[in-house]
């Protein structure tokens, strides 16, 4: 095969969660309105409080324009064609597998999503959402005994109002960006996770994430809080059907970390991609932010991400508290047409706080993958550090890989440090591994695993394996 | 016999380079094949392992039993065709180890062997490098990262002995070597000879043949074998050079 066809074959992979799953369900009427925003917030029992926060956000968001800073060419969306609230039916809470619709059981079965009760022994409580409810939150009890709350966004209004009121909008404000507040004003479900003041979480949280129904888009909403001292690891999982069509992913994730608290919060984001040519897809808009409110509070991010015709991403922190660290491993595969435009930002409040920023963009077929960073260090942040890597592989030569790294440097203690590195996968490289009795798929798989290692090191030993297998799908047929 | 080629021809970017080689290898022997500057032999290697690139135009070459010239080049490698690079290629992030690993997983499960265990791996692993004196160390760093041209070399060497080749072609193994490298990489040549495997070995030099006798000699020349004699025409061609044969 000639050099151009291989690569041409390698960069257009096909998608192995593109099935639809029959299940029946109940969604309101396309568009977006008050009426909607009323009609979603009785569906969810919500307080008053709540139905007055999403008007206020909606309100917001009347007012605001879809950013166009991003390196990503958005077609336009047209926000009455969508259905913001869809729930498999009937959705009723369940109290055992059992009642689960054996249909859901399967296709949560195909994604490969430990729901059983069994998997207990793997460590791994699991919120699956699919479209806009939880369906499924194992585990509930196991952890109540410690006191940790691990249940749906919904369940938490009911049962923690207070809670929720408290941290709900405080790391990410309402008017934030124009996803946020699209976000704020409709979001439909999502995990809550409360972890008490010295209270070790025993076992990984997990949360799995589908959009089924068609013409939906999801908007789910996750909040962590650790309480002082308190330890968990998060971890987010997210697939979407094949279609042509073009869906709305807008996301908030907000993470609340106190005094000596650590959370690590883990994303293998892999919702469809779009088809060879580029059509259908998810548009991926997501904020996700984190806070380190109190002194040595940890937070760490690690995101794999595979999917999405369009993502739009930046896991943040603010590291308030002295002596406060943070952490972003990423790797961002984009292949076929797809666009990434993804990174982080640290802004350094507090005295002594460190970040590390390692970030691996791969780029094949006609892609365009870019990183996009920020490193703030505010003026009272004596002794504040930094250290960015922004690595980027090209697979082929018809794909681009950009970065876009930014330094606020407003403490003349602080140290930042900024390194970045490009390379290209090539063809006496894969022939070498040929030549060697390795395919050139297999090679690229390596190559790739080679390069993403210290970010696939980050994750939870069972994520690990996921993505290492995800990436190598991603490029599957994007090489030659 | 293990390869035949007949009447090969092969181009690259429409130039045609090989003009018709002759050439049949035989279990147990060495062939040396030797020529000036530009005479064809980086290509003729290239074309038995299939490299992109270059364009059969006329001929055969039979590897086995099997067409050789209609695998892709992973199946040369796995039914046993192994080409030590004249220029090494750099691969960052993936470890010898894990590198050999995947090779020699590829060439077991071509043979029906059954796949060695880690430690198993490992024990030969280290009595390979051995052979070439290599330090361990280098097993779990990058492939060919940072080594000098003589590491690169042996590192080719090693990877032969993992693999045990059916048909080895070398292409100047001992181009840039001193002669303490020169002699690790012929003493691993020579280690590896069996009565069940051949090597083709491509060098500009009688040097390396005073270390690695070969049992027949053949020069290149514009893309032609224009000799074969014994390890005896090695020399005359030291003393005479190639105007000679034109």
């Amino acid at each position: 095969m000639a050099p151009e066809d291989i690569i041409k074959d390698i960069t257009s992979s096909d998608y192995k969660y593109g099935f639809t799953s029959d299940i029946e369900s109940e969604a309101i009427p396309k568009g977006l309105s008050e009426e909607v925003i009323r009609v979603i917030s009785a569906k969810k029992s919500e307080p008053e409080w709540l139905l007055r926060f999403r008007l206020k956000a909606y309100r917001r968001w009347l007012g605001m324009q879809m950013p166009t800073w991003a390196q990503l060419r958005i077609p336009e969306v047209d926000y009455q064609d969508i259905i913001y609230y869809a729930a498999p039916k009937p959705a009723v809470v369940k109290k055992s597998m059992d009642e689960v619709d054996p249909e859901l059981l399967a296709t949560f079965g195909k994604l490969g999503i430990p729901i059983e009760e069994q998997k207990m022994l793997a460590g791994v409580a699991v919120d699956a959402v699919m479209d806009s409810v939880s369906v499924k939150t194992t585990f509930s009890a196991a952890l109540a005994e410690k006191g940790i709350i691990f249940c749906s966004f919904g369940e938490a209004v009911q049962k923690h109002p207070e809670l929720v009121r408290k941290y709900l909008a405080s790391v990410v404000p309402v008017g934030d960006n124009f996803f946020a507040a699209l976000n704020s004003a409709v979001f439909s479900d999502g995990s809550f996770c409360y972890i008490p003041a010295g209270v070790r979480c025993p076992m990984e949280l997990s949360s799995y994430f589908r959009i089924n129904a068609k013409g939906t888009g999801q908007f789910e909403r996750t909040l962590i809080v650790a309480e002082e001292g308190s330890y968990v690891s998060y971890l987010e999982g997210c697939t979407a059907p094949q279609r042509d069509e073009n869906q709305l992913h807008a996301a908030v994730v907000e993470v609340v970390v106190m005094k000596n608290a650590e959370v690590k919060y883990a994303t293998v984001q892999n919702w469809y991609p779009g088809d060879r040519q580029g059509r259908g897809g998810i548009f991926n808009f997501v904020t996700k932010r984190g806070i380190c409110k109190g002194s040595n509070a940890k937070l760490s991010w690690a995101q794999v991400e595979t999917g999405s015709a369009i993502t739009w991403k930046y896991p943040s922190t603010i590291l308030q508290g002295d002596g406060s660290s943070s952490e972003f491993y990423s790797v961002a595969v984009t292949s076929n047409y797809q666009q990434a435009d993804t990174g982080t930002k640290m802004i350094h409040i507090g005295k002594n706080t460190g970040s590390r920023i390692v970030s691996k963009g791969i780029s094949a077929g006609h892609s365009q993958n870019s990183y996009r960073g920020m490193v703030k260090m505010s003026k009272n942040a004596a002794g504040a550090r930094n250290f960015s890597q922004c690595d980027s592989l090209l697979i082929g030569d018809r794909c681009g890989a950009h970065t876009f790294p930014r330094i606020e440097a407003g403490s003349p203690s602080a140290m930042v440090e900024h390194e970045a590195t490009t390379s290209k996968i090539g063809e006496d490289q894969l022939f070498y591994c040929n030549q060697r009795g390795i395919s050139t798929e297999d090679a690229v798989g390596l190559i790739v695993n080679g390069y993403a290692r210290e970010v696939l090191n980050r994750l939870p030993m069972e994520f690990a394996v996921e993505a290492q297998k995800l990436l190598q799908v991603s490029l599957e047929g994007s090489v030659g | 016999m293990l390869l035949q080629v007949v009447n090969l021809h092969a181009a690259v970017d429409g130039r045609e380079i090989l003009k018709g080689i002759d050439l049949t290898v035989s279990a147990g022997n060495v062939h040396a094949i030797m020529g000036p500057n530009g005479s064809g032999k980086s290509t003729l290697a290239a074309v038995l392992a299939g490299k992109p690139g270059y364009e059969v135009t006329q001929g055969s070459a039979t590897f086995a039993g099997k067409n050789l010239l209609d695998m892709p080049p992973e199946a040369r490698a796995r039914e046993g065709l192994f080409l030590s690079f004249q220029h090494p290629v750099e691969i960052a992030g993936v470890s010898n180890a894990s590198f050999m690993k995947a090779a020699l997983s590829e060439r077991r499960k071509h043979q029906e062997l059954p796949q060695l265990s880690p430690s198993e791996f490992l024990q030969l692993m280290r009595q390979k490098m051995a052979l070439v004196e290599m330090d361990s160390a280098f097993a779990s760093r990058g492939v060919n990262m940072g080594f000098s041209g003589g590491e690169k070399k042996r590192n080719e060497i090693f990877q032969m002995a993992m693999l045990e080749p059916a048909l080895a072609i070398l292409d100047e193994p001992d181009s840039g070597l001193d002669i303490d490298a020169l002699r690790i990489v012929a003493n691993g040549i020579n280690a590896l000879k069996s009565k069940d495997s051949a090597a083709l070995l491509i060098t500009h030099y009688q040097r390396l043949l005073g270390y690695v006798v070969p049992d027949f000699v053949h020069v290149l020349y514009q893309g032609k074998i224009v000799k074969t004699g014994g390890k005896e025409l090695a020399l005359k061609l030291e003393e005479k050079g190639y105007d000679w044969l034109k």
